[in-house]
């Protein structure tokens, strides 16, 4: 097995509400290799979400190691976590979470803008644009995209900075079976493709059946995978 | 790119753009106007005391330039002053206020056009009794008095003998002795107005004048007229600080609470950019350039409404406000509002720079 590009170890996370503590994770072990196609299912409240926000750079662990790229997130401070979310980490939500006042180009625009990146779009993210079938939507504002093409510009987005990794949270949770199989395929075919390192959380088994490998979580741990 | 998208965040709400627009430009009028009120009306003074032909012009020791005090001196002091070398001609005047900033001047008429040439009638004609009053045409025009029709003030019924061209010491004139009448007055004149054989003797006779009256107020008109600016009015300069004051906490809190808004709205959109890797200083950037924008826009909309008001007041009430344009105050009056805004856009700047990530793109 290659190097793992996210290796995580003994990962803790506990919430404080009021005067309780919630553990979110309790003690999660995980290495994935450059190049794997990774699904994480399980129940809500299993931990999913918490495992993504921290992976994300989104969230800081309570304890445990999290290595991203070389990185180790539990090192990084609040600018540390701010660059490997610029850098290193694309994400893909349920919800598309596009700007709804730019177009889809400039959804994707902005991403290279905030990373640093200028100069027009090079040619292979073009025929990546073609891949996803969105190449002649650009000049279309997320309310004049249906629900898959929206999240095949949030696919486009995540991807514009060569991320190390490619974060999916539910990506089909909000398509009907045509555009959310559109979708999985468009993630598999960037894995198989491109190489790209994909994490996708999700709870439908169906979904999760397009990944090399499948780790199942239940209360804050890694069951199997 | 930021550009775009504070351009297209700005466009997204456009009703909201242009009422904060429009408020931080009627902070920007509220400056202008207040000012171009303040010179309008110092520069019609100043006209109109030009108008006289006077070289000098005394008042006594506790009146103020403006004639709205009610320092009056003996009108004997008149005779004294035609007796001075080199003048002419001297003619004394009582003003008195009538509301707001509105004067009234009693003028001895022959004594008076024959310092100042003849009034310009445009109707009627001179006094013809002890209750008559002269108006000029904006007074006229302002107030639809025509002659033969009447004017009220001091609790008294005057009728108007005649309207004269504006332009002349005042708007509204009526019969000295009345006047010092009616006022309780009686041999007294707020102001004389000499007129020299020579204008240069100006100097001389004011340095003869004053080593006799050294508490007067002896001016030549050179240095009378440079006497109408808001500079050397310091009631004015503080009227003007403190509306510029108001002005900066209305945009303050105009912006506040638009931008507070703003952030609420966007709590979802800030937590994308968050996630795309934006950092807060990123988030303060993009709401401060919707800030100078809206600050820019209401800024030409403030000067925009100026003009209007200036035609406002130009058009239904120069007999009682004069306003000038004033573009020497146009970047100030920016500077006072990208301050205001500014200042107003921080607290929600730094809210949404500190907005949790995660929070924000759970935010329904």
């Amino acid at each position: 097995m290659a190097e793992p590009i996210i290796r995580i170890r003994d990962l803790r996370k506990i919430y404080r509400l009021g005067d309780v503590d919630v553990p979110a994770l309790r003690g999660v072990s995980l290495d994935v290799p450059k190049g794997d196609f990774l699904a994480i299912a399980g129940p809500s409240g299993s931990g999913k979400s918490t495992l993504f926000h921290i992976l994300g750079g989104l969230t800081q662990p309570t304890s445990g190691t999290v290595v991203v790229d070389g990185e180790d997130l539990a090192q990084l401070g609040d600018t540390g976590r701010t660059r490997l979310r610029r850098n290193k980490v694309g994400f893909v939500f349920q919800r598309y979470n596009l700007l709804p006042t730019l177009t889809a180009l400039g959804n994707i625009e902005i991403a290279r803008y905030i990373s640093g990146r200028k100069g027009p779009l090079e040619n292979g993210f073009l025929e990546l644009l073609k891949l996803l079938k969105i190449d002649q939507r650009l000049d279309h504002k997320p309310r004049a995209l249906s629900g898959g093409e929206q999240q095949r510009v949030a696919i486009a987005r995540a991807l514009v900075n060569h991320p190390a990794i490619l974060l999916a949270d539910e990506p089909t949770g909000n398509l009907d079976t045509e555009n959310a199989l559109a979708v999985l395929d468009v993630l598999r075919d960037l894995n198989q493709r491109l190489g790209q390192t994909i994490l996708m959380i999700t709870h439908n088994p169906e979904a999760a059946a397009y990944a090399h490998r499948i780790a199942h979580m239940r209360d804050g741990r890694i069951l199997e995978n | 790119m930021i550009n775009r998208l504070v351009f297209e965040n700005l466009r997204h709400r456009k009703l909201r753009t242009c009422l904060t627009a429009l408020s931080i430009g009627f902070q920007v009028t509220m400056i202008l106007t207040i000012v171009g009120l303040s010179r309008g009306m110092l520069q019609d003074s100043a006209n109109r005391a030009r108008g006289v032909g006077a070289d000098i012009w005394i008042k006594s020791p506790d009146a103020s330039i403006m004639s709205l005090s009610s320092g009056t001196m003996d009108q004997r002091l008149l005779d004294y002053y035609a007796r001075q070398p080199h003048v002419t001609h001297v003619a004394g005047s009582l003003v008195a206020l009538i509301g707001g900033v509105s004067t009234v001047s009693g003028i001895d008429y022959d004594q008076f056009t024959a310092l100042s040439g003849p009034f310009h009638f445009i109707e009627g004609g001179p006094f013809r009794g002890p209750n008559d009053a002269l108006i000029d045409t904006w007074y006229a025009e302002q107030n639809k008095t025509h002659v033969g029709g009447s004017v009220k003030m001091l609790n008294r019924e005057w009728r108007v003998c005649g309207i004269v061209q504006q332009g002349k010491l005042s708007r509204l004139f009526v019969p000295l002795a009345t006047l010092q009448d009616a006022t309780n007055n009686h041999g007294k004149v707020t102001q004389a107005v000499l007129k020299l054989d020579d204008h240069r003797n100006t100097k001389a006779v004011i340095a003869a004048l004053r080593t006799e009256q050294p508490d007067y107020k002896i001016f030549s008109i050179e240095e009378f007229l440079s006497q109408f600016a808001p500079e050397n009015l310091p009631m004015l300069r503080a009227f003007i600080n403190v509306i510029t004051g108001l002005s900066i906490i209305v945009g303050f809190l105009v912006v506040s609470l638009t931008m507070y808004t703003t952030v609420l709205e966007r709590t979802r959109e800030i937590g994308i950019l968050k996630a795309l890797g934006a950092a807060p200083f990123d988030i303060m950037g993009m709401l401060a350039r919707e800030t100078l924008v809206l600050a820019l826009a209401g800024w030409i909309a403030g000067i925009l409404l100026t003009f209007g008001a200036n035609w406002a007041i130009n058009h239904f009430v120069r007999a009682s406000l004069q306003s000038v344009i004033t573009p020497d105050w146009w970047p100030r009056a920016c500077a006072i509002a990208l301050v205001a805004s500014l200042l107003g856009a921080i607290y929600p700047g730094l809210r949404a720079a500190r907005q949790d990530a995660i929070e924000a793109l759970s935010y329904e």
